[in-house]
């Protein structure tokens, strides 16, 4: 206590402490709230119809849009969800359900891991599984790459969630005679359902978002396609490639995708948000 | 145990199972991919700084510096940022600001990379250049800021990542802060500490775990790519300089892949691919290692 000087000092030391954590709050939401401000003071300048009706034209024509590159992210997150949601709940219903076993410790482990890798390694790990034997860029690809990194997102999450769900539940099903799958696959999971929901949104959100792993998977494409095997456009990829090039035009087109990815991600957040809050609230009224 | 019910646990353990699958095969698919260039090379890939694709040579060593000189960079400037928040956050805000600031503070990691690049190219870097060029000339006499201003280089990336990082450290931070036992605030004010001391205290119990988020906040920083990529000047160079353009190990990889066009210059990337993951691999399982311990350490909650 000796080296704490006079009370008064050590007041306003504190007192500065206080002042500097609420500092360091107001120097997190700047950059947030100028980021906002230019994607949609920019963006709102640069879309129009033609943005979501037409292809890219060629260097030099100004307009056109990024209509295949929106049919290529759905398409892309389509993908991604197929083999992500499946895998990731059920290996999220063995974590909350054998979580006492070895193996379920490593594979959460693992799926710590997984969310860890950078997303450009995990474009390199696709480009050395499904590109290179099938000799092109293709939507496939990039499908997968992002599947990989759904995959961990949504089995922590569907953990987490299965554990919220009451145990009177679980013993209620067992109690009269259901298997373990049939308790889980008709009372548990049931309960569980609008968080796991949320949790899958807000992770399309966050793997429509990306633009490293698609790079040289899916790479890009001027025209529109819906092709698996063929390389596809992306937002992401097609705002990288206008970002960096010198056309007054393409900068624009870069403003205009960027507020499309993050009005995507602000939507997902708000209503996850108010799914979560209404599932709590009515998870009270149920106690 | 039910055969029914051993029959549901192997199904569904084969999905989990997959998860395994995937971490084992990043690591081999790029050490086999990498053979090539692992076995030309050796060490001396790591070495050596001389990056020159058409001549054939490759040195990795400036990509490995500026990999881990912005993302110290970064960890420097979003630690105390961060841990402000995560204090003001758990232990000093008003209730009622409590959701609305992780929300906000969630959204900040929740936009896209490519939008901070963006953002970076347009508004960051002309910001930047004005500031460097507007240091006294005694400042830009010392190795840091050595060099012509471009606006783009380290300064630009470090900033860039510090931002992206501060959401994952505060998050983690609060989540350490929260099992902190109320007791341990309660005694620190029982004895006369001020807010700040009782803090401190509490902190200071926590210290593995904000350890442990430091070091989540520098792996995420680590693999940044776009964002980086779009700022950071891609010169491979080693420079001390924040003036300078640099290049990262995602950098190369996100710019070059599909340019490389024999199969060294392609194994040499892969890499690169390599390092990073075994590289971002360490840091994560280091700073889960801690997080966890210090979640094992309470007594009363948990689960973390």
């Amino acid at each position: 206590m000796n080296a704490m000087g006079t009370p008064s000092a050590r007041k306003i030391l504190s007192a500065i402490f206080v002042g500097a954590c609420g500092l360091s709050v107001v120097l997190a939401l700047v950059p947030l709230a100028f980021i906002l401000f230019f994607v949609v003071s920019q963006g709102i300048r640069s879309l129009n119809l033609d943005f979501f009706l037409h292809n890219p034209k060629p260097v030099g024509e100004v307009g056109g849009g990024m209509a295949n590159a929106i049919v290529g992210t759905l398409m892309l997150t389509g993908i991604a969800a197929a083999l992500a949601i499946p895998v990731g709940i059920l290996s999220g219903v063995y974590l909350s359900e054998y979580r006492g076993s070895r193996f379920a410790s490593l594979v959460r482990f693992a799926a710590d891991t997984l969310n860890g890798v950078p997303s450009i390694v995990v474009g390199v790990f696709a480009y050395g599984v499904i590109v290179l034997p099938l000799g092109h860029f293709s939507t496939l690809a990039g499908g997968f790459a992002l599947g990989i990194m759904m995959i961990p997102i949504i089995a922590r999450t569907t953990e987490e969630l299965l554990l919220l769900v009451p145990h009177a539940l679980r013993e209620g099903a067992l109690a009269l005679g259901a298997t373990r799958a049939r308790a889980v696959f008709t009372v548990i999971i049931p309960a569980a359902l609008p968080g796991i929901i949320t949790g899958v949104v807000l992770a399309l959100a966050r793997i429509a978002g990306e633009t490293a792993p698609l790079l040289f998977t899916s790479f890009n494409n001027a025209f529109f396609s819906t092709s698996l095997m063929q390389p596809i456009s992306s937002i992401t990829v097609q705002v990288f490639t206008y970002a960096i090039s010198p056309y007054e035009d393409w900068h624009r087109q870069a403003w205009a995708g960027a507020l499309v990815l993050v009005s995507i991600v602000l939507i997902c957040s708000m209503a996850a948000r108010i799914a979560a809050a209404r599932v709590s609230r009515a998870r009270v009224g149920v106690r | 145990m039910r055969s029914t019910d051993l029959g549901f646990r192997v199904g569904i353990g084969v999905f989990a199972a997959a998860l395994l699958l995937i971490v084992a095969g990043i690591g081999l698919t790029l050490a086999n991919d990498s053979s090539l260039s692992l076995q030309r090379f050796g060490l001396d890939f790591w070495r050596t700084s001389n990056w020159d694709p058409v001549a054939g040579e490759f040195g990795a060593l400036p990509f490995i510096w500026g990999t881990l000189y912005s993302s110290l960079l970064a960890l420097l400037i979003a630690t105390p940022v961060a841990l402000g928040i995560a204090v003001f956050i758990s232990e000093l805000c008003p209730q009622m600001l409590r959701a609305p600031l992780i929300f906000l503070t969630e959204l900040l990691a929740a936009i896209p990379s490519i939008v901070y690049g963006l953002w970076g190219i347009f508004v960051l870097v002309p910001a930047v250049r004005a500031a460097e060029a507007a240091l006294p000339d005694a400042v830009r006499s010392l190795p840091f800021f050595s060099g012509p201003p471009f606006g783009v280089g380290m300064l630009a990336a470090a900033l860039i990542l510090a931002v992206m990082v501060v959401p994952f450290t505060s998050a983690v931070a609060r989540e350490v802060l929260k099992t902190v036992p109320m007791t341990q605030r309660e005694a620190a004010y029982a004895l006369g500490a001020t807010r700040f001391e009782a803090i401190r205290a509490a902190m200071f119990y926590a210290r593995t775990g904000i350890i442990g988020a430091m070091m989540l906040g520098f792996g995420r920083a680590l693999g940044e790519t776009m964002a980086v990529t779009m700022v950071i000047g891609n010169n491979p160079q080693v420079s001390l300089s924040l003036f300078a353009p640099q290049y990262t190990m995602a950098a190369v990889i996100a710019n070059e892949f599909t340019e490389a066009a024999n199969a060294l210059y392609l194994s040499a990337l892969i890499e690169i691919g390599l390092v990073l993951f075994v590289i971002t691999l360490l840091v994560n399982v280091l700073s889960r290692g801690l997080i966890w311990s210090m979640a094992r350490q309470m007594p009363s909650r948990a689960v973390a």
